[in-house]
């Protein structure tokens, strides 16, 4: 998150230069930060294994492979040339082939970023509609047993482990109560039955029709997103309440009041409205936090998503999908919470 | 009301050893006012007496194997069960509390220190040094913190040693940017200027007077942050990359609970408590700490 630079304030620039300096500065900051991220994975692509070739063919290649290997990976030209043709392949889309797959790795993700994708945005469904009214309620109520409870809630999410939540779900929600499907995406009789259009297979389902497919799908869906969802829900209640606290205590609120606004109006209309532009980055943050949290989470539910592509890659040291796993998760890191950026600018008045 | 408290409280301390004694004594009771601060503080106190005298403390060695006691449920003998090699979970806990401790510790020790440094002489000399710095820093903030431990392991090979470095790693750029904030605020105040003139070197202005002034809002951070250190270090033992076996590592007990999840739950569920407690006792204390020593970011993190 970049502070607006003070003196763009003073300088009071007509709206549509301000506008267009504002999209070229985030349009650098972006880039720099992409080239940061591929930097990172460049060192620990070729700098930080002590032989980066056998890295990739292991060691039993024999010389010939190993010596072809070398030339092919341009390690025999200088580092910053290296790092140039990296960058390049990468735009291109060209993230080497996956040891453990056989396949290129951009089409390893593109086939499985869609289930990380689905069960993320379901996540942050849950986190946003539960996380913001309780802390909205929290703070209207602020010392009581219910802002107790919703605080403690809160720090749960910071101390509990994701992937341990996860088991424990599995063996009382699955096991012992029977209410929700266990591990994988749908039942195994109903897996391939809908066209792939989207990828999310509740949208697949929903376009070809099958409500029998979008039932399986949902309930194997509710568990691993729940748990997605409390810890957002976590982050999101703790931010809604601090923020609605210092709220209520400004004086339009105290005004409103006077002026006989009935409790309701004065939370929610008086108060509530100016954190909305707050809330955005906080609800942009979570989900990108989100995002990477779903990695521990896939692994208890055999979720077929990029969390589980990428720790299959890591135990079978396939660095190429390792790092382009990394790359595709960082990027979307980055291009969300660029996005939460761009969305507080045009909503803040004050920012521009 | 003894003479002691009255000294101790006094409006007009007579000299610099009674000023800061009065100090320590109006912070911790104001701290002690503060339940949710004080079980913090006992927890994490309880961790770290458990680690010292793990030996004496556990009932049975944390690798010995029993399998005619394999996974018997909690009872008298074995209050937590035992595992699937029969080794009793409770043993095994109290040693894990060594690991956990150890990760904490040296993640503090190495990310803290790099991130006072580089925050520090980003705000002391301004300019170009800042702008570079602290593009570097911001680049690793905008990056997943986990993914990029999980990178980090894969080309390092696992282990708990490189699990530590992954994790240092990518938790300093938050106490960088915390050094630079505070070095901002009294960057041109004048006993700055005084020691400068004194002709002392920017090393000795950067080291004797400038970071002695961000260490307690970076050990605010550094608490509020161990519960995800923690977390993070339990996920990598859960998928293998941290500690290896036999050594006792709570996310590792996990990861072999697994199987059993079903049916002896609490091979899994056990060593999962253990990690919730502490981490809840690091968040409690952290939050306490940070409305005794730094009252003006209540309730934001």
């Amino acid at each position: 998150m970049t502070a607006p630079t003070p003196d763009s304030d003073l300088r009071r620039a007509p709206l549509f230069i301000g506008g267009a300096r504002t999209v070229l500065r985030f349009g650098f900051v972006t880039a720099m930060t992409f080239l940061g991220l591929l930097a990172i994975t460049f060192f620990i692509g070729r700098v930080v294994p002590i032989d980066p070739v056998v890295a990739v063919v292991g060691d039993r290649a024999s010389q010939a492979v190993y010596d072809a290997t070398f030339i092919e990976m341009g390690l025999d030209r200088p580092l910053v040339q290296q790092f140039a043709i990296y960058v390049r392949d990468v735009i291109t889309g060209d993230f080497g082939m996956s040891l453990s797959t056989g396949r290129p790795v951009m089409d390893d993700l593109i086939r499985f970023f869609p289930a990380t994708f689905e069960m993320a945005t379901f996540g942050i469904l849950i986190g946003v509609l539960l996380g913001v009214p309780m802390g909205v309620v929290a703070a209207a109520n602020a010392g009581s047993w219910l802002d107790q409870i919703i605080r403690v809630l809160g720090l749960l999410g910071y101390a509990v482990p994701a992937f341990w939540m996860g088991l424990v779900a599995l063996a009382v929600f699955y096991a012992g109560l029977g209410w929700t499907a266990g591990p994988g995406r749908i039942d195994i009789f109903y897996d391939g039955l809908v066209p792939t259009v989207t990828g999310l297979l509740t949208v697949d389902a929903i376009i070809a029709g099958d409500w029998v497919v979008l039932k399986s799908a949902l309930s194997h869906l509710v568990l691993p997103s729940a748990i997605l969802g409390f810890f957002s829900l976590a982050y999101i209640a703790r931010m809604t309440r601090s923020f609605m606290l210092d709220q209520l205590q400004q004086e339009f609120v105290t005004t409103a009041r006077v002026k006989g606004a009935s409790e309701w109006a004065v939370i929610w209309k008086h108060a509530f409205y100016p954190i909305r532009v707050h809330l955005i980055t906080v609800i942009g943050l979570s989900y990108a936090v989100l995002l990477e949290g779903s990695v521990m989470v896939e692994i208890v539910f055999s979720w077929p998503g990029i969390g589980n592509y990428l720790t299959t890659a890591l135990l079978s040291a396939d660095m190429n999908a390792v790092l382009g796993a990394t790359i595709l998760i960082g990027s979307v890191f980055i291009i969300i919470n660029r996005t939460s950026d761009i969305l507080y600018h045009i909503f803040d008045p004050r920012s521009r | 009301m003894t003479s002691l408290k009255l000294w101790l409280t006094a409006d007009a301390p007579a000299s610099l050893w009674q000023a800061q004694a009065g100090q320590v004594y109006a912070i911790s009771r104001s701290f002690a006012r503060n339940p949710l601060a004080m079980l913090g503080a006992i927890i994490v106190g309880v961790l770290v007496l458990v680690a010292i005298f793990a030996p004496w403390l556990a009932p049975y060695s944390p690798t010995g194997q029993n399998l005619t006691m394999r996974l018997m449920p909690p009872s008298g003998e074995n209050w937590l069960g035992t595992d699937e090699l029969g080794r009793d979970i409770l043993s095994r806990i109290i040693h894990g509390s060594r690991i956990t401790l150890l990760i904490v510790v040296m993640v503090a020790v190495i990310s803290a220190p790099l991130g006072l440094m580089i925050g520090a002489i980003a705000g002391y000399f301004g300019g170009w040094t800042d702008r570079i710095l602290m593009a570097v820093t911001d680049v690793f903030l905008s990056l997943p913190k986990l993914i990029m431990a999980l990178a980090f392991v894969a080309a390092l090979g696992a282990g708990l040693q490189n699990a530590i470095i992954a994790i240092a790693v990518t938790a300093w750029p938050a106490y960088a940017r915390i050094a630079r904030a505070e070095t901002l605020t009294f960057r041109n105040s004048e006993f700055i200027a005084a020691v400068q003139l004194q002709g002392a070197s920017h090393m000795r202005v950067i080291g004797l007077h400038v970071l002695p002034l961000c260490i307690s809002s970076t050990i605010i951070r550094v608490t509020l942050d161990m519960a995800g250190i923690i977390l993070t270090a339990a996920g990598l033992g859960f998928l293998g990359l941290g500690a290896q076996p036999p050594l006792p590592e709570w996310g590792a007990m996990i990861s072999r609970g697994r199987s059993f999840i079903l049916d002896q739950w609490w091979v899994a569920t056990m060593p999962g408590l253990a990690i919730i407690i502490i981490s809840l006792g690091f968040c409690f204390l952290g939050d306490g700490l940070r409305d005794v020593l730094d009252p003006r970011q209540r309730d934001g993190r």
